[in-house]
């Protein structure tokens, strides 16, 4: 819960989101809510039926015909360059000869009604010579297929240290993918502008990715493409890269038909089309020696990238810098393949592999723990992190909150009397089974490619002494706007009711790095205060030319200018009029990079966060042993949220990002067939959380600290570490299976459906 | 020329009467605020408040606009956010503000929607209704607990609210805006204006459009319609002579509300709530449950089990035909395209027999089952099986009465051995498909566990034998 003492109306830790009051009357502008224009074309996407193959005809000649249907583009009617790869430039825009996907667009249609463009779909005609199907990592694996080169990470040399392990437990592990499910579906809406230019607004996290993509499939300069975003209804990673395709589309169709054209994804067609969180196929060895101290551990990772590299890369490489989680081993061997595979291209998701890569440390220390006949948390708690620790990559703990948030868990939670009791409970009751967990997180803030990790803002105090303040930071629920509003109103004095936030608009704040990384309110923040404070230099000396003494301390809070702490008759408003008369220029660009931070590739060492944030949670549920089912009792947590700026929104940011992991971990599905179809296509088949299927109880209590961090007025990031926590929900209800049936063979698979259950409590073992 | 009030406004359209309520008022009338989610009514992005009379009275209730054709919204009140915005946010919008209830924003006004059909309930006052409200609405960003700080909130605002003239109460306190006074009486004047229409009686019938607006949503804008939703003599519920006549376009949340059956069925309340969710409830008829012969309908499954039959009526000419042998095979009926439903009759189960709803799926609510299963048993005086009734859905290609099962338990005493030898018979007349819902294996276990889960509340003791040696 939010800490009660510092609630008061004025205290900037309870700032309510400033978009809310918008969002309860539905006056929030979506991309999909702005006004069509005369003469808009509704785009829709023909896509691939198969998931490989070449195609063998293509005729769309009688679609053409319908009435409303202005054109059909096939990648021949591409201006620029048919390509949208990120990362690798090895994604077409639209096929050419052959389709490696299922839902890989083929065609695009423009016409004057939706229904025009819906009958026409009906009309194509294509067929293909179907080509074999890879959906699994290890199959593609052991065929060559892989998106990029692989990565080790080595610390130590576990080889020598395996052989002084008393214990030495081997696995397998898979975690399925995610959808993200962004109430929001991907889309865009562009129109022509002068100059042979195109103006585009895009649900994105990415403007300035959005911006480049256009710009090569239209064959034009990044000038000539302006990239609006006011909003997006949930992003989740989904729109980091991916919502690059649909925003070209629009664009293509504007820039060649000179009319505005929309293109919104239909929900169906968004999880056909769209890649989801990776799955991964991995392989551990861990090796312990007899005081359960982990000495070794040697981990392999098959990341299933679908068809064409998107940002899979990026995600191997944050999987590999977080697989020994929260702990300290001293010998590591780290292995990670990208695979290629016949699916839609995975993409970021929240977290961004290093959930993927946590699971299986988790799994190799939950499986030492069983076969050695202890709690998990004995192995846990014994080898967390440390300062002075090293990690995997290099990177030496500083400032480290492993230890501290446990023991607060620990004890705040009376963690030995819940295991009493559900031991207690576990004897009374036959058919209801309780578990318990301990999950404790670390995850490391910065884009992990160094390059990234910077911002700009641009701030405009106009001359009645109202503020604009754009940054690159694009706000999608998490509350960002809030924050950098906070971070304006603070440093330059002004009330917040003076202040607006403006879209995210690359001509205005160009070369951003998108809204990801959990890094943007550190990013966009200090390059903000950076603006203000070069806003609040020049103001400061003006009112000392007022003074006439050139040694005085000049401070503006709430309006109120001070001079040497001492009130004067100056305010904002009239010092800003006065500025302005004077032809001070009231408006500044900051800029912020990263310090401290650096990566070297070519021996996988550096120092690539700025910082980690930790945090422990403890889980318990019920598993109903008669139907499979099960509820999630409570979950309680200790996060290390650093000085936080705003404890409404980072206690909404912890609470949303459990539940989503926990949704990942437990009842969300992702099933293709083996041709390569999604089955579960539609929210009738995929469920995430319900307001019914969420814990029971969740209490967040923040570890306040106050470090020298590079954090955000030391209001550390909080965006994605609260979705790890919701592994431990997997383990916990693992923990009930086997209380009914010790000798289940539930594998270590998420997620850990009803079906897995059930399974598992009435699996016979062979003996 | 479909005619009603959409927020304070009358409105008239020539526009296809298949066309949904959620394109109607987003691309005709520039109300944008209520958002596009899914299409098939399971994130309640959506979701408006229909303001309809029932037993003369103006009620309002939660649907999802995207399934919801505009025939069916013909001399009733449409209310989106923009109907119930005021100058000042209403005491539902400010408890979702101050709870950080909302990030994205996407969803929300899905949920202050539903809130304020919840606030409007003339008895609901109580956090768990309010909690009810909202079991259709699905929020990627927030994990609900703000949400459901929110409903605490608004739910105690509503301690002093009155059952008799609530609509004042709820203006005076700015829940709603002034015009819903003036609501009731508009209507019936617009109403008398309307010739009794159910539209073209050749037409494709539609009920709730639940299913037809997510499978054939092109067909039904295209086609002429026949609106049974608001067909009077298709509404009605009877108890007479041991019989339950319900008629075919009583919704979900009807029957479920209804005295009648609140009687029969004690336990009804907690069935029901595993039946889809709220608005789906107000718009889904009982028929197009059984019309639509998924072999998982939640309902099917739990008329099955009370042998129920139904009432056919082709253009005045009535034939009775026992729902287990209406089904013929995947979607196929024991129906001419002519005949439509009129009624669901069964006979009344006697006070000291047993009836039960199991539905297990990925998601406990808002889901569709992986496999479902009811039952309905009598004993007599000697414990010995007399009537029994079993079915089970998601385990054949349409709704499966279990009648092997059925024959066999007759006559015995439901004791383990009984259970046991009957759920090997139950096996063996299955015919499970694996699918996104469960492989094969998994609903052949389950639907045995949900067998053995009827007689659990019925006799506890019983699992530990069924299950320690299965």
């Amino acid at each position: 819960m939010v800490n009660k003492e510092k609630n008061s109306a004025t205290d900037n830790r309870t700032v309510v989101n400033i978009d809310a009051p918008n969002h309860v009357t539905g006056k929030s502008i979506y991309v999909d809510d702005i006004p069509g224009m005369e003469g808009m074309l509704y785009l829709k996407i023909f896509d691939s039926t198969i998931a490989h193959g070449k195609i063998t005809s293509l005729d769309y000649s009688e679609a053409a015909l319908v009435e409303g249907v202005e054109k059909i583009f096939s990648h021949k009617d591409i201006t620029g360059e048919n390509q949208i790869g990120g990362i690798i430039p090895d994604e077409p825009l639209l096929a050419e000869d052959e389709v490696h996907f299922m839902g890989q667009p083929i065609l695009i249609i423009a016409a004057d009604t939706e229904d025009a463009a819906e009958e026409a779909l009906k009309k194509i005609k294509i067929s293909f010579e179907p080509l074999p199907v890879i959906t699994n990592p290890r199959e593609a694996f052991a065929k060559g297929k892989i998106l990029s080169p692989s990565r080790k990470f080595v610390l130590g040399d576990s080889a020598k240290a395996f052989s002084n392990c008393k214990y030495i437990f081997e696995g397998k592990t898979e975690t399925n993918g995610q959808e993200h499910l962004y109430l929001e579906t991907q889309g865009a809406y562009s129109m022509p502008t002068e100059h042979n230019s195109v103006k585009v607004f895009s649900s994105t996290q990415g403007p300035t990715a959005v911006q480049r993509t256009i710009a090569r499939v239209l064959g034009v300069g990044m000038n000539n493409v302006e990239v609006d975003v006011a909003r997006l209804g949930g992003g989740f990673g989904g729109k980091e890269d991916q919502a690059s395709g649909w925003a070209a589309m629009a664009a293509l169709v504007a820039y060649v038909m000179r009319r505005p054209a929309k293109c919104i994804l239909h929900r169906m067609e968004d999880m056909r089309m769209t890649g989801k969180r990776n799955p991964y196929s991995s392989d551990y060895k861990i090796g312990l020696d007899e005081h359960f101290n982990i000495l070794a551990y040697d981990v392999t990772f098959h990341q299933n990238g679908g068809a064409a590299a998107d940002l899979s890369p990026a995600i191997l490489e944050r999987t590999l810098f977080h697989c020994t989680n929260s702990y300290h081993i001293p010998n590591v061997t780290a292995t990670a393949h990208s695979c290629k595979t016949n699916l839609p291209p995975n993409t970021a998701f929240r977290g961004f592999g290093g959930p993927q890569g946590m699971f299986v440390i988790e799994a190799a220390i939950d499986h030492a723990a069983k076969q050695l006949g202890i709690d998990a948390m004995v192995i846990q708690q014994r080898n967390l992190l440390k300062d002075g620790s090293e990690f995997p990559y290099g990177q030496i703990v500083n400032e480290c909150e492993a230890g501290s948030c446990w023991n607060e868990a620990s004890s705040k939670f009376n963690i030995e009397k819940v295991k009493k009791t559900i031991a207690t409970f576990n004897n009374q009751n036959d058919f209801l089974k309780k578990g318990l967990s301990v999950m404790p997180i670390c995850f490391g803030i910065s884009f992990t490619n160094t390059m990234m990790n910077h911002a700009r803002a641009l701030v405009h105090v106009y001359s009645d002494g109202t503020v604009g303040v754009s940054t690159g930071a694009v706000e999608m629920g998490q509350g960002v706007n809030t924050k950098m509003l906070q971070v304006a109103a603070e440093t330059l004095g002004v009330n917040k009711s003076n202040i607006k936030l403006e879209s995210t608009n690359t001509t205005r704040v160009a070369n951003t790095s998108p809204t990801a990384a959990s890094a943007t309110a550190d990013l966009n923040g200090k390059a903000l205060l950076d603006a203000c404070e070069q806003i609040n230099e020049r103001l400061h000396d003006f009112i000392r030319t007022l003074t006439g003494n050139d040694e005085d301390a000049i401070k503006i809070i709430n309006e109120a200018v001070y001079i040497n702490e001492e009130a004067s008759v100056y305010t904002w408003k009239n010092i800003i009029q006065q500025a302005f008369m004077k032809r001070i220029n009231l408006s500044a660009k900051g800029h912020y990079a990263t310090p401290i931070i650096h990566y070297d590739k070519t021996i996988e060492k550096g120092h690539p966060f700025a910082y980690h944030v930790y945090g422990t949670s403890i889980h318990e549920v019920t598993v109903d042993c008669l139907r499979g089912t099960y509820e999630i009792d409570s979950v309680r947590i200790i996060h290390d949220a650093g000085k936080s700026i705003n404890e409404l929104i980072d206690l909404g940011q912890c609470e949303g990002g459990l539940v989503q992991g926990i949704g990942w971990m437990t009842m969300e599905e992702v099933v293709y067939n083996e041709n390569g179809k999604l089955l579960s296509n539609a929210l009738s088949t995929y469920k995430i959380p319900d307001i019914y299927s969420v814990p029971k109880e969740i209490d967040i209590e923040f570890l306040s600290t106050e470090k020298n961090n590079l954090a955000i007025m030391k209001s550390k990031a909080v965006g994605e570490p609260p979705l790890m926590y919701g592994i431990g929900s997997y383990f916990a209800i693992r923990n009930a299976v086997l209380a009914f049936n010790p000798s289940s063979n539930i594998t270590y698979s998420s997620p850990i459906t009803p079906e897995k259950v059930l399974m598992g409590l009435y699996h016979k073992s062979e003996q | 020329m479909i005619h009603f009030i959409l927020n304070e406004q009358e409105v008239r359209t020539s526009l296809p009467e298949g066309m949904t309520i959620l394109d109607f008022v987003r691309y005709h009338k520039r109300l944008p605020g209520t958002k596009t989610g899914c299409r098939e009514g399971d994130c309640g992005a959506c979701t408006v408040l229909i303001g309809d009379f029932e037993n003369d009275q103006l009620v309002y209730r939660s649907m999802t606009s995207c399934l919801l054709p505009l025939t069916n919204v013909q001399g009733k009140h449409v209310v989106t956010v923009e109907g119930i915005n005021m100058q000042q946010l209403s005491p539902v919008q400010q408890a979702m503000v101050d709870a950080n209830g909302s990030q994205c924003g996407f969803c929300t006004i899905g949920f202050v929607m539903s809130l304020t059909g919840f606030v409007m309930h003339e008895t609901h006052r109580e956090y768990n209704k309010a909690i009810e409200s909202i079991d259709g609405n699905i929020c990627r960003c927030t994990g609900y607990k703000s949400i459901e700080r929110a409903a605490q909130t608004i739910s105690t605002a509503l301690n002093n609210k009155p059952k008799e003239k609530t609509l004042q109460w709820l203006v005076d306190n700015s829940f709603i805006p002034g015009y819903f006074l003036d609501i009731k009486e508009r209507l019936s004047a617009l109403r008398r204006q309307l010739s009794v229409n159910i539209g073209d009686t050749n037409g494709m019938n539609i009920g709730g459009a639940t299913d037809l607006n997510v499978q054939k949503h092109s067909l039904v804008k295209k086609s002429s319609l026949r609106n049974l939703f608001d067909d009077a003599s298709l509404k009605s519920i009877t108890k007479e002579n041991g019989q339950c006549k319900i008629g075919a376009s009583v919704t979900v949340t009807h029957f479920s509300e209804s005295p009648v059956i609140k009687e029969i069925f004690p336990a009804l309340d907690t069935h029901v709530k595993l039946v889809s969710s709220t608005p789906i409830r107000n718009m889904a008829t009982l028929a197009g449950n059984i019309v639509n012969a998924s072999p998982i309908g939640d309902m099917s499954i739990f008329f099955l089990a009370l042998d129920a039959s139904l009432v056919l009526n082709n253009k005045g000419n009535m034939r009775t035909v026992k729902l287990k042998d209406f089904y013929k095979g995947y979607k196929t009926l024991d129906k001419s395209p002519e005949e439509i439903i009129a009624q669901i009759v069964f006979e009344v189960p006697s006070k000291n027999s047993l009836f039960n709803f199991e539905k297990v799926c990925k998601r406990t609510y808002l889901d569709i089952a992986s496999v479902n299963s009811a039952i309905s048993m009598t004993l007599n005086s000697e414990g010995v099986i007399q009537d029994i009734h079993l079915s089970a859905g998601g385990v054949a290609p349409f709704p499966k009465y279990l009648s092997a099962t059925v024959d066999f338990m007759k006559g015995k005493k439901p004791d383990a051995k009984t259970l046991k030898s009957a759920a090997d018979i139950m096996n063996s007349e299955i015919q499970p498909i694996s699918d996104a819902r469960g492989t094969a294996d998994y609903k052949r276990l389950l639907l045995r566990q949900l067998f053995f889960a009827h007689f659990a509340g019925y006799r506890k003791e019983i699992l530990k034998e069924l299950l320690t040696t299965a």
